[in-house]
């Protein structure tokens, strides 16, 4: 038998058929949805006169639109009818055509999708999972299949249970050694991003392996498969382990009794053979990465903590000085200035990247007992779901930020992508712990640096970057 | 979904690489339900100096007229010439609807990000991808020549300019005939509803919890 990657068991496991161009049907098991990308995949049901194949594998919540705060009020927090709207017509087509799951707005456990996918048992290893959201791939950290797709596959899997793919190649990142105090799963990703680019992974579907990977906690595993996007791949991977099993057991929709049994069986043997080959390999030393900031407006502009903001001058390709330039003109950055040297206006902490419990509590031993600089005009804590806000107030986190100047918010993708009211003004500088520092992402001409939530707390209580190590 | 043979197309340059979809089309228009009406907002923040609402007359908005989109020798453009990495970044599909209801059918780029390069095909764009050296020569060739088209056929796979020099482009057969045909890939896949339901049926048998609720 050939030894096979983890990525050909997950893909052989759900072929469904395959055309002699290599074009599959796959078969999905886990379809995520949220208010932004679906109503056009519900209408073309609709026009066809379709219904869903298996209703029962959609998980749903509303996301990206939802304010974050407010939610008293007559009107929810909810002020552009717009947004109100498109919420609602996911409430409508839930209620039309049927859901496994669905957390609407203003639920005790809503939150960001990628969130609480996997807070209940939703994400399985072996799975195949889906979303209209290119972040599907934090799923991965549980060796599931999971990527995003755009809405005419939300209509497609809807209506059909399959998707029409073609494999992927295999990458293999493995970052060996232990990583130093300070960093963390997002310093590791954002590095390995820095190494391979924003489009080093296209085409692929990348395996994380490496002692530093298998030391990072579930939470950690979902902050490195999320931004395997940002280095161009559609999923990300990591094989499951004990760990996996530990967080699963008991969530509400995991396996119980002989199932779990059995699918623990079966979940053992999703690893990479020994002897399985992948189309390229990329190898990081874990105690070499040091913490991370990003400079520009793409993901692969980033640099360790101690660096200077790049010099076009000394880039001798003509099309990547000009990249650089454009972008320390948007960034409103002058060449060779210290990361540490640069001052922020407004620090968001949250996302499908960093908004989970572990995250918020590396925010808050940083805040503890100390007070956001007065240069700082807001500092958004946003947790990633009801259930992770339920916890942080249990352990008392949210008085630690009130107390530093923070403001507790209710979960959503807020400030990550700006949908909702929580944004940045032109010009704004912003220390942030999403995943995307694209011109305009967080709000027209606002400025993003993206960094580890420790070190966004750090950056709101100095007012400018630090090295958490020396905090 | 529109069928594409093929176009003699007067070409559009975007200069620069990763041309993320917050930059195609920005988050702010994705509150939309609809499928059509963006291509007023393409490329929003770059084209305008105001900044975009949805449902917004873009007819009178201020310009930002040094953007390509913005110069008139480029009006009525249907390729659009690109650099790597070319719709990097989210999964939405508001971005091809926002380029072809702008216009465009056909994207040329030495490399594309994948979520984009196949939401392209169901909404009857073509992506084509072509080696650098050969988009760096459509670019001089595009700065160079007022009126500079490109004559792109489906069929031959092949891109020609008007010297007559041409280079073929790779396509999957199965995303050659959907595409020349306009057809509705669901429609195509519910043909193998039994495959899909004896699938189900093996799987189901296999791992039991994944149908468990």
């Amino acid at each position: 038998m050939t030894d096979k990657t983890l990525y050909d068991k997950l893909w052989d496991s759900h072929v469904v058929r395959e055309e002699s161009d290599g074009t599959c049907l796959i078969y999905i098991d886990r379809h995520l949805m949220h208010e932004v990308t679906s109503p056009q995949a519900f209408e073309g049901l609709r026009l066809a006169g379709r219904r869903p194949w298996r209703a029962s594998s959609v998980v749903a919540t509303a996301d990206h639109n939802t304010p974050t705060d407010h939610w008293d009020d007559a009107d929810s927090g909810l002020k552009d009818p717009i947004s109100r709207l498109q919420i609602e017509t996911l409430d409508a087509n839930i209620k039309d055509f049927g859901a496994l799951v669905y957390f609407p707005f203003k639920h005790a456990n809503q939150g960001i999708i990628h969130v609480i996918g996997p807070e209940n048992g939703a994400t399985l290893p072996g799975m195949t999972v889906v979303c209209g959201d290119s972040h599907t791939s934090t799923h991965g950290a549980f060796g599931a299949l999971a990527h995003g797709i755009g809405t005419s596959e939300v209509e497609h899997v809807l209506a059909t249970q399959t998707l029409v793919a073609k494999r992927s190649k295999r990458m293999l990142i493995k970052v060996d050694g232990k990583v130093g105090a300070g960093v963390t799963a997002k310093d590791i990703a954002l590095a390995i991003i820095g190494k391979i680019g924003t489009a080093g992974g296209t085409g692929y579907a990348i395996e994380f392996g490496g002692a530093a990977i298998r030391d990072l906690s579930i939470e950690g595993r979902m902050t490195v498969c999320n931004l395997a996007i940002e280095g161009g791949a559609r999923a990300g991977l990591i094989a499951p382990d004990d760990k996996t099993f530990e967080y699963l057991k008991g969530r509400p929709l995991a396996p119980k009794g002989a199932d779990w049994e059995k699918a623990v069986a079966y979940w053992r043997t999703l690893t990479t053979d020994a002897d399985a080959k992948f189309d390229a390999v990329v190898e990081l030393d874990a105690a070499s990465i040091q913490p991370q900031v990003t400079w520009g407006t793409s993901p692969e502009q980033v640099l360790s903590i101690g660096d200077r903001v790049p010099n076009p001058a000394n880039e001798a390709d003509l099309q990547k000085r000009a990249g650089i330039e454009r972008a320390l003109q948007y960034m409103g950055l002058a060449a060779d200035t210290p990361i540490t040297a640069i001052p922020v206006d407004k620090v968001f902490i949250g996302s499908c990247t960093n908004s989970r419990i572990e995250d918020l509590r590396a925010a808050a031993v940083v805040a503890k007992g100390r007070q956001k600089a007065a240069t700082v005009k807001q500092v958004l804590v946003v947790p990633g779901s009801g259930i992770v806000k339920r916890q942080a107030e249990a352990e008392g986190l949210d008085k630690v930020f009130v107390a530093a100047g923070f403001e507790w918010r209710e979960p959503g993708c807020s400030m990550c992508l700006a949908m909702n009211a929580d944004r940045l003004e032109p010009g704004e500088r912003c220390a942030s712990t999403s995943n995307r520092n694209f011109e305009g992402r967080q709000g027209a001409g606002g400025r993003t640096h993206l960094v580890s939530p420790a070190m966004a707390a750090a950056a709101a209580i100095a007012g400018h970057f630090v090295d958490i190590r020396n905090f | 979904m529109k069928a594409f043979t093929q176009i003699n197309g007067l070409v559009c340059p975007l200069d620069r690489a990763n041309v993320d979809t917050d930059a195609i089309i920005p988050k702010q228009f994705l509150k939309s339900i609809k499928r059509s009406g963006f291509g007023p907002y393409l490329f929003d923040e770059w084209r305008y100096s105001d900044t975009g609402q949805p449902g917004m007359d873009c007819t009178n908005r201020p310009l930002k007229k040094d953007f390509v989109l913005n110069q008139p020798r480029f009006k009525n453009a249907q390729v659009l010439l690109a650099r790597d990495n070319f719709g990097c970044g989210s999964s939405r599909e508001h971005a091809p609807w926002a380029i072809e209801d702008y216009g465009f059918r056909v994207i040329i780029a030495p490399s594309f990000a994948d979520i984009f390069f196949g939401n392209c095909y169901k909404n009857g764009i073509l992506p084509i991808v072509a080696s650098s050296e050969i988009v760096d020569q459509l670019f001089r060739e595009c700065a160079a020549q007022k009126g500079y088209k490109l004559r792109v056929d489906l069929e031959t796979q092949t891109v020609r300019n008007p010297a007559g020099e041409w280079f073929s482009f790779d396509i999957t057969p199965h995303r050659k005939h959907c595409l020349k045909n306009g057809l509705d890939e669901i429609g195509l896949t519910l043909q193998h509803a039994d495959a899909i339901r004896a699938f189900e049926a093996k799987h189901r048998a296999a791992q039991p919890w994944l149908f468990a609720h």
